[in-house]
């Protein structure tokens, strides 16, 4: 009977059914769009992400706000994570998205470690793996709504990339995300002077948590007779 | 039946400025209405105050889309003696409308015997640019000394404005914040403003591709002001190894033509030796 | 207070903030590429862009493929990446399979059809191959975003592609030059040749800069070479 069922189904091979469509990607399909699962627009987010290569290690900074809109939300909110002794990730972007990700990684990690082979993954080997991850959900129309800073140390050679929500992906010897990449400091609104930065180097990684940057208003008599 | 009047949308206006046309254009425009593209000013500009007057800066690339249309513009705009005027935004809007504003402080000076204060330009400016709701894009930084010191405002295309110590507009604002959030101190000497105005305008030359070519810079001072165009080549221009220039001839001539041309002989007169204009 | 920032065209936008997702960005970069008698020269610019900002001033566009062929790609960075990766992984594939390296024609033949298998979601990628063909003889190959391609003696693609072309149609095609000796490119010029026509493309195009990556192939192998560009 299967193969009759093929017959009355399948108009022809690799085709849609009778009366329906070509079903590209990309292109709008009722059954597709509107569907709850997809992150089409961000909504708990973190803002800039900084990497920084130096002489003998990768920092990675991000600030610790969780913003809902123009709401500061959550305001300890943890950006950078460690994922073993060579690499760290930053994020920038919908929190959930990161957290889900981030949560894949750590049991990638486990799954790793229990091998007890002597590997375990490098700066490189992550970033490759989120570009492609990244890449393939875009295509999807799925995007995981982040940029991520990924940095660390492999055999003393320093390592610092980036990746978008398109999968776009490249490395560098500084990386800035969000409004960080227009000006390397908190001028955004959507930031807090409460940051953590990742310093890792070939003895390991070493997070501070959480550090706070001091403002000046120092200008502030300036502004007067304004209309 | 008697006939009713219809009001129309022109006879409910009572005032102030119609902008019927506008909404027709964005309607046309989903359409899919090309409109002509403008020059645009990318730009970075600045200013900020020092210990005796006002310094401001600008960069001076001009885009059409993602084309440079004019690699060495002028961005910064005369409004009087004492005031200049940076502009950001649509080339043309900026040029115009710091000419307006110009030529009625001009006016006003003439009027009144007085040297022109910056607050004038400012309200004049805003006021104008309010009344066209932001269709005008120009977006300002307007600095200048008068008899009540120096002066230094960043004005909105939507006629909104900052009096600030230091501020900076265009599409590479945030590069040139980020210097003068790093390097500004109140009452610095001349050459460390004009320094840091420039790295402010480098790092949006750099870091902005709407900004690009060179440094333009302006200070003014109560009794002096100086006009520096080309203060810095930020970065110079690639030297071709080649030779481009054409041999003579390389360019085809598809038809020549000899026409006789008639004209009648008027009368004739013989001039005495004149020596050559080479004015 | 105003918190306006200038970009173009949202001066005078009434239209709500809305985010919306687009699995395509353009991030910038020009490829450039010379077929002489026994050489094939390829070129990009090494600016990764997005928008207003520069992401990367020493992102490659070129890539080495096998000792005779180099594939000139860009766009969409994220294509750029997937498709190289895809066409590298093709080659090993193919390498193991005949025990011998894909011929610069084949794999121009084997884009195409990487490229027209996305018809409908496709690479936004402007690709060039260079390299010798099974002659010793230089040869240039041309794709469009999907996949239509032909053999070409020279070829700009990318960003300030149309205003490269005019300037190789006259100075290597001898378009518009009457009367001219029509000359071989020997490797010299052809090489002064793509660092002048960059230099140019940089004075005018915002997304092309920062430097050149020269891509040299000859039957003695590739060689690469490195010229700065103006980097605003």
């Amino acid at each position: 009977m299967a193969s009759t069922d093929m017959i009355r189904n399948e108009f022809w091979r690799n085709g849609p059914q009778p009366g329906s469509f070509y079903n590209f990607p990309g292109g709008k399909n009722s059954e597709q769009i509107g569907s709850a699962k997809r992150t089409l627009q961000p909504i708990v987010t973190g803002t800039s992400v900084l990497g920084v290569k130096f002489d003998q290690g990768v920092i990675i900074a991000a600030d610790m706000l969780g913003s809902y809109g123009s709401l500061a939300r959550y305001r300890d909110f943890s950006r950078v994570s460690k994922v073993n002794n060579s690499t760290v990730i930053g994020c920038g972007g919908d929190i959930a998205d990161f957290q889900f990700l981030k949560s894949i990684i750590e049991q990638r990690v486990i799954d790793e470690e229990c091998l007890e082979d002597g590997f375990s993954y490098t700066p490189s080997s992550l970033f490759s793996w989120v570009t492609r991850v990244l890449y393939n959900r875009r295509s999807k129309f799925d995007p995981l709504w982040n940029t991520y800073i990924i940095g660390g140390v492999d055999e003393e050679k320093t390592f610092l990339g980036y990746v978008d929500k398109i999968g776009m992906s490249y490395q560098a010897d500084s990386v800035a995300s969000g409004y960080g990449a227009y000006m390397a400091q908190p001028m955004d609104a959507r930031s807090l002077n409460k940051y953590e930065v990742a310093i890792v180097t070939k003895d390991g990684v070493e997070i501070k948590s959480p550090l706070t940057s001091e403002t000046s208003w120092d200008i502030a008599n300036f502004v007067s007779g304004y209309e | 039946m008697a006939a009713v009047a219809i009001p129309t949308a022109t006879d409910l206006q009572i005032g102030g400025f119609n902008f019927e046309n506008c909404r027709r254009n964005v309607v046309l425009k989903e359409k899919g209405l090309k409109e002509p593209t403008a020059y645009k000013t990318g730009t970075t500009i600045v200013g900020l105050i020092y210990k005796d007057g006002v310094v401001l800066a600008a960069d001076t690339r001009a885009t059409e889309d993602t084309v440079v249309a004019d690699k060495n513009c002028e961005k910064i705009h005369y409004i009087s003696s004492n005031i200049y005027c940076c502009g950001a935004g649509t080339a043309a809007d900026t040029e115009m409308t710091t000419q307006m504003i110009s030529s009625q402080l001009e006016l006003h000076r003439l009027n009144t015997d007085r040297k022109p204060r910056v607050c004038t330009a400012n309200r004049l400016l805003k006021q104008m640019l309010f009344r066209y709701h932001g269709y005008i894009s120009a977006a300002l930084v307007l600095g200048g000394v008068d008899s009540t010191g120096p002066h230094l405002y960043s004005v909105y295309p939507h006629g909104s404005t900052d009096k600030l110590p230091y501020v900076t507009m265009g599409s590479g604002s945030l590069a040139a914040m980020s210097v003068f959030e790093d390097g500004f101190k109140p009452d610095m000497e001349k050459q460390e403003a004009m320094q840091l105005a420039r790295n402010a305008i480098v790092a949006g030359i750099f870091n902005d591709l709407g900004s690009g070519s060179n440094v333009d810079v302006c200070v003014i001072t109560k009794d002096k002001t100086e006009y520096l165009r080309t203060f810095d080549e930020a970065n110079l221009k690639g030297q071709r190894q080649g030779n481009y220039r054409y041999k003579r001839g390389t360019t085809g001539v598809l038809k020549t033509q000899v026409k006789k041309f008639d004209y009648e002989v008027v009368g004739t007169k013989v001039k005495g030796e004149e020596k050559m204009e080479t004015a | 207070m105003a918190t306006l920032l200038m970009k173009p065209d949202e001066t005078s936008s009434y239209a709500p903030k809305q985010t919306y997702f687009s699995p395509y960005s353009f991030n910038g970069g020009t490829v450039l590429a010379i077929a002489g008698d026994d050489f094939s020269v390829i070129a990009s610019d090494t600016r990764l862009s997005e928008g207003f900002s520069i992401h990367s001033r020493d992102v490659e566009k070129t890539y080495k493929l096998t000792g005779t062929t180099v594939l000139g790609s860009c766009g969409f960075h994220g294509d750029v990446l997937t498709l190289t990766k895809m066409i590298e992984a093709r080659l090993k594939t193919y390498k193991q399979h005949h025990q011998k390296t894909m011929s610069t024609s084949a794999i121009a033949a084997m884009l195409s059809t990487m490229l027209y298998y996305r018809r409908f979601f496709p690479f936004y990628t402007y690709n060039i191959v260079a390299g010798l063909d099974d002659e010793g003889k230089g040869c240039v190959f041309s794709f469009d975003p999907v996949g239509s391609y032909e053999r070409e003696a020279y070829r700009a693609g990318g960003s300030a592609s149309s205003m490269l072309q005019p300037l190789l149609d006259n100075q290597i095609g001898f378009k518009n030059q009457q009367g001219v000796e029509k000359v071989g490119l020997s490797q010299e010029k052809a090489v002064a040749l793509v660092k002048d026509v960059f230099i140019s493309a940089a004075e005018r195009d915002i997304y092309t800069g920062d430097a050149i990556v020269i891509q040299l192939v000859t039957k003695d192998g590739i060689k690469s070479e490195r010229f700065q560009l103006r980097r605003d």
